[in-house]
Parts: C-alpha cells; structure tokens; sequence
C-alpha cells in the first residue's frame, strides 16, 4: 500500500493511494497562492497600477521590465495569473480509478486532472460539494476570463532567470508547471465525471474495495472518505470541524479502528479562535460604519459567509446598523443565496428543524426580503444605481488579485475611513495588500478557521485509535513563526508519518486477509472439530472461483464415473493427479495403545523394540515393520498393498488431520 | 434453514393501510404503518395484536420503515407507537420527517373534530410518535444494529417517496412503497440498481394497466378543463394536498399562461402555501430539470393560482377548484361536490385511485345517484371524469423494476387479487422467478441458503490464484485448507499455518515399499531403466534421476538395490509420504509389472 504526495499544501491536499487493486485518489486542491506575485487584474483602468515602473537587475539590466512590476519594494509579474498544479509526473494519472472529493475547497484543480491526463476514472462528491464546488469555478473563470490581459509572462520562470529575482519570487516552486486558469467548458467537462453520493453511502470500487463519505461537519456536503476491505481500512480525514456552525457535525465514530489515519486540512490559524473572531469582525465593522466609512470583506461566495450574515442578522439592530446597506457581489452570490436554502439534509439539527416548519433554514432569506442585503452579479449594471455610502461589501476574491474587490481596493485604499476586514484563512493578508501599498485604508485580521486545532486532533485521534497517522510534514513540527509552539503539532503514539511535496509513502501494514464465502452446500458438509478448549478446526477441500474480485469456495465435485464403453484405455488415464494433495497430519502415536490396536485388527507375532528416539514394531510374520517416533511414522513392508493400506488406517486412526 | 418469512397486515391483496411485517436472519422490521380510507371502524387500522399478543412490539420489532408521507402509509403510526406502544426506531426520509406529521394533524382534525370520534390519537401524541423517528438519506446505509442494515432509493411518486433495502449479511429484501418509473413534471423516475434482493416487495396498484403516452394523458385533461370553462362551467379537482396537486399545478400553471386564459384557479386548503414552501426547500428532491433552473425561477411559485375561499364556490361564472381530499370521502373537496354535482355544465375530475368504499369510488363506478348521510340522495349530474395521474407505475413500470433489480422472487402487495394474479402470471412467466400474492394475515415462508463469509489468509489465496484463474470445469483443482472456528470468527488458512498457530508440530508418516525385479544387471543400470520407464510414462510429472543414482517422481523417492540372496533380482526401495499417497501407491503398482525390455 503506498501513497503519493503530489500536493505540498496541507489544506488543499492532493494523495494517491494505491490499496489493493485500485489507485484512488484523495482530492485536488489547488494552490491559488501562486497568484500573489501577480499584480491584480482590475475591472477598470487602474492608471495606478499601469503605471508601476518596471523592475531591473542591480547592474541595471532592464531586460525583465515588462514582465515585472514593482510596488513599494515588491515585485511583482504582470500577467494572466497562474495557479500551482498538483504533482503531475510523480504517478501516471491515468492510472487513478476514482477521485474522492472531500470538501468543495478541495476540488478545484479538478479540471486539470480530469481533462489534461488522461483520467478516464469517476469522481465522487456529495451533492453540496458539487453545486458550491461549480460556483466557485463559475467565479473564479469569470473573474478572469472577464478581464483579457493580453500579456502572458514567461521568462521570469527561466531557471536561470528565476535564480536572480528577489523573494518570494525567487523561492517560488515548480513555476515552469503554473498553469493559467481553465475554461468554463472544462469545468462542465470536469463535473460531468462526478458521480453524487451521500454521507454513509457504500460505494464498492470493483468488488475490492469499499468507500464511504462521512460527514465532517467543515462545510455544507463536507466529507470525511472511510476507504476499506474487509481486513484493512483506511481514513482520509480533510477539512473537518467540531464547532457547531451550519453543517451538519462531524462523524466521529465511524474514524475507529482504523490502520491508517491520513490527516490533513487542519485550521490555517491556530491561534486564533473563531468566535472571538467572529466577535471582533463585528465590532470592527460597526465601528468603521458608525464613523461614516466603508467595509470590505473579500470573501469567497459559500461557507463563512452564510455564519457573518447570519451573525450580522442577529447583530444588525442592536448595533444599530439598520440603515446601512449590505452588499454581496460575485457572479455566483444569488445562486449561492439560493443554495444555501435547499440542502436541508446536510444541515445542523437546528437548521433542518427550521426546514421542517417550513421555514428557510438561513436568516439571509429575510435580509433579502427586508432590502438589508443585496447581491448583485458584478460592480457593473444594477449594482452602480444603488450603491450608497457608508456601506459594507462582501466580495471576492480573497487572494485580492482578481474579481470585483481590486475596484473597491483601488476605490477606498486611499481613505482611513474605510477598512478591509480579512476573514478568509487561506491568504496571507500582508503578501495580499502588498500591490496595494501604500495603502491608507485600516486593515484587520480576522482569519476565521473553524477547521480542526491541535488540541481537539489529539483528543479526536485518542477517540479513535488509529494504528497509523499519515500528514504533512507541516503538522510534525511548530509553525516557523512559532517554533516555541511545541503544542501546535501533532502529538500521537507512535509519530505520525510526515509527507511532503512530491514524495512516496510506503503505508506501514500489511494485508494479511480477504474475504471469501463459503457456500452453504459446502459449509454444510464439514465437520469442525474442537482441538482446543474453544478453537475448533475443519479440513476443506473445495474449488475456488474468482469473479469481479469475489471468491467463492464451492464443494468439490463429485468423481465423475469411469467411462463406459470399450474405449481403449491409456496408461497415462491412471496417473494420479499429483495436484490432490491430501492433509497434513499431526499428533503422536501411543505404542501401546497401537499394539492392541494392531492386535484387536487379527495381527499377531508383534514385536516391540525401543531405540533411542521411539519405537520399532516388528511384524514378523509379514516382514514389516513400523518406526513411530515423536513426530513421525515410517511404515516399511514389501509390496503388499493390501497390507500397507490397512496398516495406514490404523496409524492415521491414532492422528488429526489438518 | 434460514428463510424469509412476508405477512401483510394491511395491503395484502388490497389497497389501503399498507403494513407488512417481514422477519429476516431473525430480525423483524414492519414496513409502512397505514389507514385504510374505505373504514371508519376498527378495520382502518392494521391489527397489530397479530405481531404479538402479550409482548411488548418494541420487543419484538427491531425496526419499522415509512416509505412516504400518504395516510395509506402512515395513518396508523401515531396510534401504533403511542396508543398500542412502540419505542423503537422508524425510519423515514427528511422530506417525509418534515411532511407526515402536518398530514397526520389534518387527519386526526377531521376525525375528531368533524366526525366527533372518540379514542383517536392527540396532537401531542402525533408529537411524540415524531421522536422516535430517524431521518435517512437517500442511498445512506443506516446501521440499525450491528446486523440489520437499510438503505433507501428514489422512488418518485410524492417528495420524500423511497423505496428501502433491508439486509442482513447477504440476505436482502426490497420494498418499494409506492413508485413512478417515469419522470414527470415535478419529480424523478424510480432507480434501483442491481441489488439482487431474496425478494421483491412491490406495490401493484396499476398491475394490468399500461398507460398511455403522458403526453396525451395530459392533452386530454387540459382539453377537458379548458372546454368546461368555456362554456362557463366549474371544473371540480379532488386531491391531495401533497403530491399530484403540485404536479396538476405545474400543468395548469403553465397551460393558463401559454393560452392566456383568465378563469380563476383556486387551491382549496391553507397546507397549500405551505405545501409549496416544502416543495422549494427539499427541491433536490424533484426531477432534474426544476432542480436545474430553480434559482432563476421556481416552478413552486403559482401565478395564476390563488387560495380558496368557500365563499368562492357559489361565485358565479367558471373556475377551476384543486380541493382536498382526492377521494371524496370526506372535507372540502365533498362539501363542494355537493354544491356542484347537480349541474350538467361542471366537471370533476379524479386524477387518481379511489378506494372502495369512498364517494370516489362510487362515482367512478357509475353510481349517479349516492346516499349522503341522514338519508339524503344526491344526484350527479356533472360530469364525471377519471384521468391516472396517480403516480403508481403501471405494469410496464413494474416490469422494469423487477428487471432492474433481479430479485429472486417478488411479492406483490397494494393492489386488487384479480389485477395482481394477471401480472404474476406474467412475472413468472418473464422472469422465470416464484411470485406470491398474500392477503391479509397470511404468511409467506421463502427458503434462504445463505453463504458463509470468512477470512482467508492472502497467503493461501495467492498462491491458490496463481495457480491459474479459471478453473477447469474437466478436472477443477482443490483448495485445500484448515477452518480455524475461534470465538465466532472464521478464518481459513493454510494447513501448515494452521499448525504453526496452534503450536502443533507436524506428524510425518513414511512409506517405504520393496518392489522386487528380475535384473541381473548393475543396480546403476536398473536405476537408469527404471528412470527412462517412469520418465516415458510420467510425462506431466517431474521425473529426476539424481547422482547418486536414485530416481525421483516429485518427491517420491525410488532406489535400487542388490538382492541380498539373488544377484538376479533387484530390490527397488519405493519411499513416499502420506501427503503423496496416490503417486506413491500407483508407482509401486506400476513398478511391480516389470520394466519393459531393453532395447538390446
């Protein structure tokens, strides 16, 4: 059993494992913090960032100065952002039979996979991870395919080149494998090769193996994958979380007894708590507002959205922010409104009690319907009729170098009035404002992970008990920036097993049984026999049949009677099956015992003589003799079989069988 | 032997208060929990002092499933859970969850507070009975114990509809509740996959009829409704609040909006807004176009129907009325009836099955003149019509789900005896599988031979397939192995592991037989002799002669000796293990005969 790591990431994984006959691979993230070292894509003409002057070598060479731009001390590449692929060359993808999709976070390099390898697999997602996983690709296409830039950078990523630039430039990996963004129509492509499944469903892969999503209570239709025989299993825990927001909770349970634990997609924060969190964002949107500025909240179209507003819902009149309008912009925001409400049976108890009324599980129904929030496609069309100041915003996209937010970063950077409130995780805030500076605009972090910490992996993993943890090798040690942190790692018995980019594991266990039914014509013709206190024992001699990765053993058939008719017979027709083996046989033979036995049987004259390791019997009469010893018999006669036959019998009445 | 034994409580040859009790590898699960609509005395409910007199039910089922939220199929729960007593699990779907117990009330108000029984379950009994249900989800396989498991598939028929898999090891039952095989305007069609059940429980409400195409079905009901309002006259609906309604809604809606017509459209009850909110919530539930285009419209949005008033029913001029319940047994849909039977211009349509014993039925039998309570007669002049749009799946349909999920035998249950030996004779027939037809109370017993599960070590099973994968249907090859039976596991192993784990050595027993030739060569020479004898008839197995002169077959060993009297004679020494009895027997035989000449 191995497994291939071909993403470094450790919230936007990328495995392959390889379990008995089938090749599996556990999600596609895909690591969209490339896009940093490229400058934003903005909707309208930003003479700002047209502006930038362009970057040259310390001995002046300005050869790159179309391709690198500099702002406040950074440089960037100006061009179509790219995104950093999972590992395609560690394994022939061609190869992979299914892709389990875990969260819709975790899929979005699907398309890659699925339309450039070669991969001619199934995929399999839960129904919400599918529909919010589509939009997020509807945005993030949209976002760039409805700003054409005709410049593609390239030779900045020459080896040669690269060596030169300054960080983080520099240390980028794998740049010559960056990819530009894909196309609406390999998304279609892509989700056509979804097969939709739900939490404790059973999905044999070709009779080997079974897999099953769980719910991991992280996002709406997030999965945990159970990946078993009937000996080993497997769990792919990803993106899982223990707070009580809008999915339904985790499963726990069904994690125990498990040889292998791979474990990833932990918080991006550790040591922020996501209340708190949540408690500041408010606070500091109220204040911002009260003081006549604006909000921005960059922001992906699902997820953590659907907990502010509803935090908001409650928080709105008492913070006495009933007049200000709230806006929602993205091309997929009232498709992801819309969503939200339907998939009741992926919800919190609570909210699927609401459904039950029926009421609309989410409070953002009825800012709606109170005109307290608003969604609009894009900053074009509706949206600039109504627009009032002060307001708060919620855009994407989070990395800020695409999508409507660069207008409004480029439109209320230059007051300290306004503040951008960053909740998202998956971008470093700073590396984002970089093309932004200088920037008079307040900045607050509020990164809200509501995924697994440390303290609750290490209770979860005494819950279940796994034989083995796999995990990025990000999670054996502190974070760099907190190397002190000796509590922020994963703390297990034994060690976990780290991975990292690019890497092969060889999974420590080792298959030692498989399933195989006997059939009950079979099972009724054997005789257990008890050889120890509670261990009983049965001989079977059976055919075996092998289909579609199932084994039967059927009862051997009957000897097929000798032809008839005066057919010549062939001396070879004689010859024994040598393939007919007969049981091994244990015990030991008591001498005495076997000489009344021999004599009960018509034998006379026995003779018994001892040697230094058991016994001879002697039959003079027949010019035979027997050696027994501890563990062997050794009959020796001439040849009458008769004889010899009826001399087996008696020994084999004296041993067991196996 | 096991078997699977099938007893219809209610539904047996019968249509109405589904309820049947199937025991499987020694677990009980009664499937649905229905009221008949044709009885209003102690009949409408199954008798469920059959399942046990004096125990507990909770003692003796191990679970009950619901299949959807029509009375015929839940009716009785509350008072079968709280009344009779039942604390166990019931399965049923979210949809269902959410819908069934809003059905029960209006049932419960009806008998209670219109028809004055007493000793009906309460409200707050309907409450109770609601906690002790589990919601499944499509597909999920929902441990109910460590050996009973349930799955549910799409059934189609009403939201929330769902056919359940019952297993228990590799044995397994289907029932499907009641099924629509073909999509319609608002939901899927039925999908099963090849699950090979024992046995097949399925609904047989339309066993002998094959619809025609839906299409002209519903040309014909809006050509009915639309030639009624023109010439100005009302168009009666009888339905149920949730279901075909939405279905027939969807159908109007969008004729009205196509042939811009103007005659009103009511719905009658107030679950009407509220069905339709149940119908945007769990809309992935619907077919898949309504599911693809329902964030830019929402087919549950009626603009041209509006809610009734009973005031509405004397207006004059045309209308269309949905009203409840579809049977015209009881509530607005018969005050209405009432009010409009006796003029020739209006129309009632039934768009569905009515039981025996329902005003329904008794019209669309024919009867034109029907006794109303305190003896008054009421004469139908209106005319009557019947249009299927009952989602039930017709004898094609069920054709094609026996097909789907080749079941061993089918049982056929919800459906009229004379309609249900027709299409058994027809299943047997197709399918070459045993069909039964219990009524009511009567059990059918179905052998089971189920296979044994157990672990073999991959050691011994890898080396069994590497001996070639297919056997030899002439002269198959034999798995030999030892059975470890230890504390209810089993495990099939290899001999020689098998001792090993037991700490058990192994007994050699040896066989050495003197086989005596006339020779007067060299012993060397006969062992040659013998070498190229054997090797010439032993083609297939491996025959060695070694340099110390003996001669091997496998691991048989075979030496040349002098004779310690006859210096023409040889003794051959033929030695053998137990393991290698059958060689080593026909050797010597084949030894005694003699070698063949030398060529000189």
């Amino acid at each position: 059993m191995k497994l291939y790591c071909l993403s470094g990431h450790p919230t936007l994984p990328c495995n392959v494992l390889k379990f008995k006959s089938t090749t599996v691979m556990l999600d596609c993230g895909l690591d969209m913090t490339s896009t940093l070292n490229f400058l934003p894509l903005p909707l309208v003409q930003s003479p700002r960032l047209s502006n930038l002057p362009g970057w040259s070598l310390k001995d002046g060479n300005a050869f790159l100065d179309k391709e690198l731009k500099e702002c406040s001390g950074h440089v960037f590449v100006d061009s179509v952002p790219e995104f950093c692929l999972p590992e395609t060359e560690l394994i022939d993808l061609s190869t992979v039979d299914v892709i389990l999709i875990s969260n819709y976070h975790c899929m979005m390099a699907l398309p890659y996979i699925t339309e450039h390898t070669g991969f001619t697999g199934m995929v399999y997602a839960t129904e919400p991870t599918v529909q919010i996983g589509r939009l997020l690709m509807e945005e993030l296409v949209n976002f760039i395919e409805r700003v054409p830039k005709a410049q593609s950078a390239s030779l900045w990523k020459n080896k040669d080149i690269q060596r030169l630039l300054p960080s983080p430039l520099k240390d980028a990996v794998e740049v010559s494998t960056w990819r530009r963004c894909y196309t609406m129509q390999e998304v279609n492509s892509a989700l056509s090769k979804i097969q939709l499944v739900g939490y404790s469903q059973k999905i044999e892969l070709f009779g080997a193996v079974q897999v099953t999503p769980l719910s991991s209570g992280y996002a709406l239709g997030s999965s945990n994958w159970i990946i078993q025989s009937h000996y080993e299993k497997v769990s792919y825990v990803s993106g899982s979380s223990l707070l009580t927001t809008h999915p339904q909770p985790m499963d726990q349970a069904s994690l125990k007894n498990s040889d292998v634990l791979i474990l990833t997609g932990l918080t991006q924060i550790p040591t922020a708590n996501p209340d708190g969190m949540v408690g500041e964002f408010c606070s500091n949107l109220a204040l911002t507002v009260r003081n006549g500025g604006n909000v921005l909240v960059p922001c992906y179209p699902s997820g953590v959205i659907y907990d502010l507003l509803e935090c908001l819902y409650q928080y709105i009149d008492s913070a006495g922010l009933s007049n200000i309008p709230f806006y929602f912009i993205s091309p997929v925001a009232n498709s992801s409104l819309e969503f939200s409400q339907i998939f009741a049976e992926w919800l919190c108890h609570n909210k699927q009690t609401k459904v039950y009324l029926p009421e609309p599980p989410f409070p953002h129904a009825e800012l709606i319907q109170t005109n307290k929030l608003k969604h609009y496609p894009s900053i074009h069309g509706d949206f600039s009729n109504d627009f009032r100041q002060p307001c708060v915003v919620f855009t994407g996209h989070p990395s800020l170098r695409f999508g409507d937010v660069v207008h409004f970063m480029e439109l209320w950077g230059k007051s300290s009035l306004n503040t951008v409130i960053f909740t998202e995780p998956d971008f470093s805030y700073l590396e984002a404002l970089a093309p932004y500076q200088p920037l008079a605009m307040k900045c607050i972090y509020c990164p809200i992970d509501t995924r697994l910490n440390f303290i609750q992996v290490s209770k979860l993993l005494k819950e279940v008990q796994p034989l083995h943890v796999v995990c990025p090798e990000q999670y054996t040690q502190p974070p760099p920036a907190q190397s002190h942190r000796m509590d922020l790692m994963i703390d297990c018995q034994p060690p976990a097993m780290s991975y990292r980019r690019a890497e092969v594991l060889a999974l420590p266990f080792k298959r030692r049984y498989e399933k195989i039914e006997i059939m009950p014509e079979l099972a009724d013709s054997l005789v257990p026999m008890e050889i120890k206190p509670g261990i009983s024992l049965a001989t079977v001699s059976a055919v075996l049949h092998t289909k579609d990765n199932k084994h039967v053993l059927q009862p051997p058939p009957r000897p097929a009677p000798p032809p008839s008719g005066k057919k010549r017979k062939r001396a070879s027709d004689d010859i024994p099956d040598c393939q007919v083996l007969k049981p091994l046989l244990s015990g030991s033979i008591p001498v005495e015992q076997f000489v009344q036995t021999l004599e009960k049987h018509g034998f006379s004259d026995i003779k018994v003589e001892d040697t230094a390791k058991g016994h001879i019997v002697l039959l003079q009469e027949a010019e035979t003799l027997i050696q027994i010893e501890e563990d062997s018999t050794h009959i020796i006669c001439d040849n009458d079989e008769m004889l010899r036959v009826r001399l087996r019998d008696l020994v084999l009445k004296f041993l067991q069988k196996f | 032997m096991p078997d699977i034994r099938v007893t219809p409580l209610g539904a047996g040859q019968d249509v109405g208060r589904s309820c049947i009790l199937v025991s499987i590898a020694g677990k009980n699960v009664m499937l649905d929990c229905g009221m008949h609509m044709g009885f209003n005395d102690d009949r409408r409910f199954p008798d469920f002092s059959y399942i046990t007199r004096n125990g507990r039910l909770t003692d003796f089922l191990d679970c009950v499933i619901i299949s959807h939220f029509h009375l015929d199929h839940c009716g009785a729960l509350p008072y079968f859970s709280e009344m009779v007593g039942y604390d166990g699990p019931i399965y049923m779907t979210h949809p269902t969850q959410a819908i069934c117990p809003i059905l029960l009330e209006d049932y419960r108000k009806i008998a209670v507070d219109k028809k004055g029984e007493a000793n009906f379950f309460t409200s707050q009994m309907i409450k109770d009975c609601m906690k002790k249900v589990v919601a499944v989800r499509l597909h999920q396989t929902v441990q109910v114990d460590d050996e009973l498991e349930i799955k549910a598939y799409y059934a189609g028929h009403v939201l929330g509809a769902a056919m359940f898999q019952i297993k228990v090891g590799s044995e397994s039952v289907v029932y499907t509740g009641d099924y629509n095989m073909t999509p319609d305007r608002h939901l899927g069609a039925a999908w099963i996959d090849k699950c090979r059940p024992n046995l097949l429980i399925t609904e047989s409400t339309y066993a002998t009829t094959i619809r025609d195409s839906k299409r002209c079905r519903e040309r014909d009901f809006l050509k009915k409704v639309h030639e009624t309002v023109e010439r100005g006259g009302k168009v009666l609906i009888p339905v149920f609040a949730l279901g075909r309604a939405q279905e027939l809604c969807i159908l109007l809606e969008t004729f009205w909006e196509r042939m811009n017509l103007k005659a009103p459209i009511y719905f009658s009850t107030g679950l009407t807004e509220k069905a339709n909110h149940y119908y945007k919530l769990f809309i992935t539930w619907t077919n898949q176009k309504i599911r693809k285009t329902f964030v830019q419209r929402n087919m549950f949005e009626f603009k041209h129907i509006k809610a009734f008033d009973r005031a509405f029913a004397d207006n004059p001029g045309p209308m269309v009325v949905f009203a409840t319940p579809g049977m015209l047994h009881a509530g607005q849909s018969l005050q209405i009836f009432r009010k409009w039977a006796g003029n020739e211009k209006n129309m009632v349509i039934m768009p569905g099955y009515c039981v025996q014993g329902t005003v329904g039925h008794k019209i669309l039998s024919g009867q034109r003149k029907l006794e109303m309570e305190g003896r008054q007669v009421l004469e139908v002049k209106m005319q009557v019509e019947y249009m299927s749009f009952s989602a039930h799946a017709d004898a094609k349909g069920i054709m094609q789900l026996v097909g789907q999920a080749e079941p061993e035998s089918v049982l056929l249950v919800h459906g009229e005896a004379k309609k249900m030996e027709f299409l058994k004779q027809k299943i047997e027939q197709e399918f070459r599988v045993n069909c039964y037809m219990p009524a009511n109370g009567e059990t059918v017993t179905l052998p089971t031979s189920p296979s044994i599960p157990v672990g073999i070590s991959l050691g011994l099973l890898k080396r069994e397939m590497a001996q070639g994968l297919l056997p030899d249907t002439r002269k198959p090859r034999l798995l030999h192995g030892t059975l470890i039976v230890k504390d209810s596991s089993f495990r099939l192993v290899s001999s020689e592991q098998a001792l090993k784990e037991l700490g058990l050595a192994e007994h050699q027993l040896r066989f050495t037989c003197r086989v005596q030739l006339h020779d007067s060569r060299k012993e060397q020479e006969t062992a040659t002799r013998v070498y190229s004898h054997l090797k010439s008839i032993l083609k297939d197995h491996c025959v060695q002669h070694l340099p110390d002169g003996s001669v091997t077959v496998e691991s048989i060993l075979v030496q040349a000796a002098a004779h310690s009297e006859d210096p023409g004679t040889k003794v051959l020494l033929v030695s053998w293990t137990y393991q290698d009895e059958e060689l080593g027997s026909y050797l010597t035989a084949l030894l005694k005969k003699g070698l063949p000449q030398a060529p000189s």
